[in-house]
């Protein structure tokens, strides 16, 4: 057995390897060998740690030392001073992470962005080689799918996830049970599993993270499904453009394969399965769940009315279980620790953990799970580490664009499938987007119809016209050309779509215009009737103004203006020409007076 | 893999490699590897000692380095902390005493007075 005293793990998820993770593995390799250390010090490449916005992220045990925004020029240092002399490099550790004051490093659960989050779903993500099956299974990987196969009948796993209350982590929050329970009562010679990971929704990413990060898990999950159900195949449907996550899941089949975890007879108890990768071409409505099917199928991926749902008639009109990625990821924990211990975790209805994706306004971008239960506010003040630049919280948004906002005032909302739907938000997938006090409500509302009308397959005419029409009121109101009628217009016709659309990407897609509707009406009006962006966001609606008071007539905006609309004499007020501003804020950003207001 | 058995039998031999990741309340030998550490031969006598845990296949011991604690006379020098008992610091170590130290006191807990700071003050 090689013994390393060192490990050295550095986080090659998208976001660290888009910052450039590679080179900086390939540089820790290059300078390991140069010091004599190659044998001593292993380097792992693992999934992500979650905390993307310091990436690279490089943590090195038995320290745990947590470097963040490690650059190629950092490694030979930290090789020199850290791995060989033992003096870890303070400058480039994580604040956080450091006992203030001193030198001693706290243990990551100890750091406010770990401390509220509890990692089921992604418990080896950061933490073992996915591309290596001996870790996963050193980490009690495959125990769960052993004691299923051999001291438990299907009924038995079919009975134990129910009793857990798992929810689907799609969005909808259907008991997982029930679906599990649903596929293997109906009648068929030949039953699949499949694994939904078209991850659409804007500003989602944790369905990738797994994927990148534990891909065994998922299969494991899927064998355990299929055992439960009745099946001997599996697909999961993986968009093309998470190269990285496609890439691993065929590192993590084919090793499976070659242990006998996949395949005929697997652990010699008679119980076959195989999984194949089918690859999405990025369409939004393949997310749904008929779409899915016919895409894999090798059609065009569109919907069709349910039922007949999946669970009866499904891949080829065979019964099928579809579930998404971070559900499958919760299964092997059910089975090892058992639904009891499951149901501890969360709210009344809602169990368990869900990872949430956290992005735009907010200190800490990146990947947390937590507790069901958890509130809106703990998430961004602690975890998030709050608003960037001091300024207000003003909404945050689930769900994508099937979802809603959440304005402030219900930021002690906790967070689970029922709460969230109660206030005209959902789930969702996962993705959470925070929002300031510079983000225009309407522009937002704008900004997902955009991405429905763009995104709807075409089938059925209420989403196909009717996302265009809700998308044209709004750019008529972010232009000031909005009258009152428009609003109640808008209204009738989300709910015109939600009622006559055909699938849940139309039933949903009214969603971003109808919560901001309820919770920021008053910034609708403003657009509408003051024609104003309160915000400042509607370039068409904002008016810049150089306070003749403040100007000390530097002509700074002036030479900086790229369209000369800015004219005055020096150390006189200067003034803006309206009919030639783009309102691009190029003067705002370089007056040193704060002279110039929008 | 035909059996259960053979999937414990990759967890267990995985386990120590990656062992070093869990949080674990093992036994941690420190060597001085300050410039003073490896000029007096720091690195031999902490390979000896990687070599020698990698040998008994002992979990839950972890090899660490550290800076100079100020007596570059007494280099190589090298602690042991076990949990739940004070730090034993040896000084002017050479590898064969390190595979003495892992036989003696990591394996059965009796740590070798002889090369204590305390036997050669």
């Amino acid at each position: 057995m090689e013994f390393a005293r060192g490990h050295v793990l550095i986080c090659g998820g998208t976001g660290c390897t888009s910052s450039g993770s590679e080179q900086i593995i390939k540089e820790m390799e290059a300078q390991l060998k140069a010091n004599g250390l190659e044998k001593e010090i292993k380097v792992v490449k693992t999934g992500c740690f979650g905390l993307c916005a310091l990436g690279p992220i490089m943590i090195v045990y038995p320290e745990g030392a947590f470097y963040s925004r490690v650059k190629v020029e950092d490694v030979k240092e930290i090789v020199e001073e850290h791995l060989l002399k033992g003096r870890i490099v303070r400058r480039l550790l994580y604040d956080e992470t450091v006992h203030e004051g001193t030198d001693n490093i706290k243990s990551l659960n100890e750091v406010q962005f770990y401390q509220k989050q509890m990692r089921i779903a992604l418990r080896n993500c950061g933490v073992i080689n996915p591309e290596n099956i001996d870790e996963y299974i050193a980490f009690d990987g495959y125990r769960a799918l052993g004691k299923v196969l051999t001291e438990m009948t299907p009924e038995q796993v079919i009975a134990e996830i129910k009793e857990s209350g798992l929810r689907g982590r799609g969005g909808a929050g259907f008991s997982t049970g029930m679906k599990w329970q649903f596929t293997a009562q109906a009648k068929g010679d030949q039953k699949y599993v499949a694994c939904n990971a078209d991850e659409g929704d804007p500003g989602a990413f944790m369905d990738r993270s797994i994927l990148e990060g534990d891909p065994h898990s998922i299969i494991e999950a899927m064998a355990i499904a299929a055992y439960a159900v009745g099946a001997d195949q599996g697909y999961i449907y993986i968009r093309a453009e998470y190269p990285i996550a496609v890439q691993r899941l065929q590192i993590a089949i084919d090793q499976a394969k070659e242990y006998g975890l996949l395949g005929e007879n697997i652990l010699d108890t008679g119980f076959h399965f195989n999984l194949e990768l089918r690859l999405g071409a990025g369409a939004f409505v393949c997310g749904e769940e008929t779409a899915l099917m016919t895409s894999i199928e090798g059609k065009r991926g569109e919907p069709r009315p349910r039922p007949p749902f999946p669970a009866n008639k499904g891949l080829w009109a065979k019964p099928t279980l579809l579930n998404n990625v971070e559900t499958y990821a919760n299964i092997c924990q059910i089975i090892l620790k058992g639904a009891d211990w499951f149901k501890s975790i969360g709210t009344e209805k809602s169990k368990g953990t869900k990872v949430f994706a956290l992005g735009g306004k907010i200190n800490n971008t990146g990947l947390v799970e937590i507790p069901m239960g958890t509130t809106l506010r703990e998430i961004i003040e602690e975890i998030g580490g709050g608003i960037p630049n001091g300024k207000k919280f003003k909404a945050a948004q689930t769900g994508g664009p099937s979802g809603g906002c959440i304005p402030a005032s219900l930021i002690d909302t906790p967070i689970d499938y029922d709460s969230l739907m109660a206030i005209g938000s959902m789930m969702g997938s996962g993705g959470l987007i925070v929002m300031d006090e510079d983000n225009c409500m309407v522009d937002i509302a704008k900004f997902f119809l955009e991405f429905t009308v763009d995104e709807s397959c075409g089938k059925c005419t209420p989403c196909r016209v009717g996302t265009k029409r809700l998308y044209e009121i709004l750019d008529k109101i972010t232009k000031g050309q909005g009258t009152m009628e428009d609003l109640d217009r808008l209204e009738e016709l989300c709910h015109s779509i939600k009622e006559g659309s055909l699938c849940g990407l139309g039933q949903t897609a009214p969603n971003p215009v109808l919560s901001t509707l309820r919770y920021f009406r008053d910034e609708y009006i403003a657009h509408v009737r003051d024609k104003k962006c309160p915000a400042g966001v509607c370039k068409a609606l904002s008016h810049y103004e150089i306070m003749a008071d403040k100007c000390r007539g530097c002509s700074l905006c002036s030479k900086e203006c790229p369209v000369g609309a800015i004219s005055g004499e020096i150390k006189k007020p200067f003034h803006i020409d309206p009919d030639k501003c783009i309102k691009c804020g190029a003067c705002i950003a370089k007056c040193p007076f704060g002279a110039i207001k929008k | 893999m035909k059996s259960l058995a053979d999937l414990e039998a990759i967890r267990k031999k995985t386990l120590d490699q990656v062992i070093l990741r869990k949080d674990s309340e093992g036994t941690r030998i420190v060597v001085g590897m300050a410039t003073c550490g490896i000029a007096a031969g720091a690195r031999p006598v902490m390979n000896a000692f990687m070599e020698e845990i990698a040998k008994r296949g002992l979990e839950h011991v972890t090899i660490t380095q550290t800076g100079c604690i100020g007596m570059c006379r007494l280099e190589p020098i090298v602690e042991v902390f076990v949990p739940g008992k004070e730090k034993v610091t040896y000084v002017k170590m050479s590898p064969e005493k390190a595979v003495r130290v892992v036989n003696e006191h990591i394996v059965n807990g009796n740590p070798v007075a002889e090369y204590t700071i305390g036997a050669a003050e």
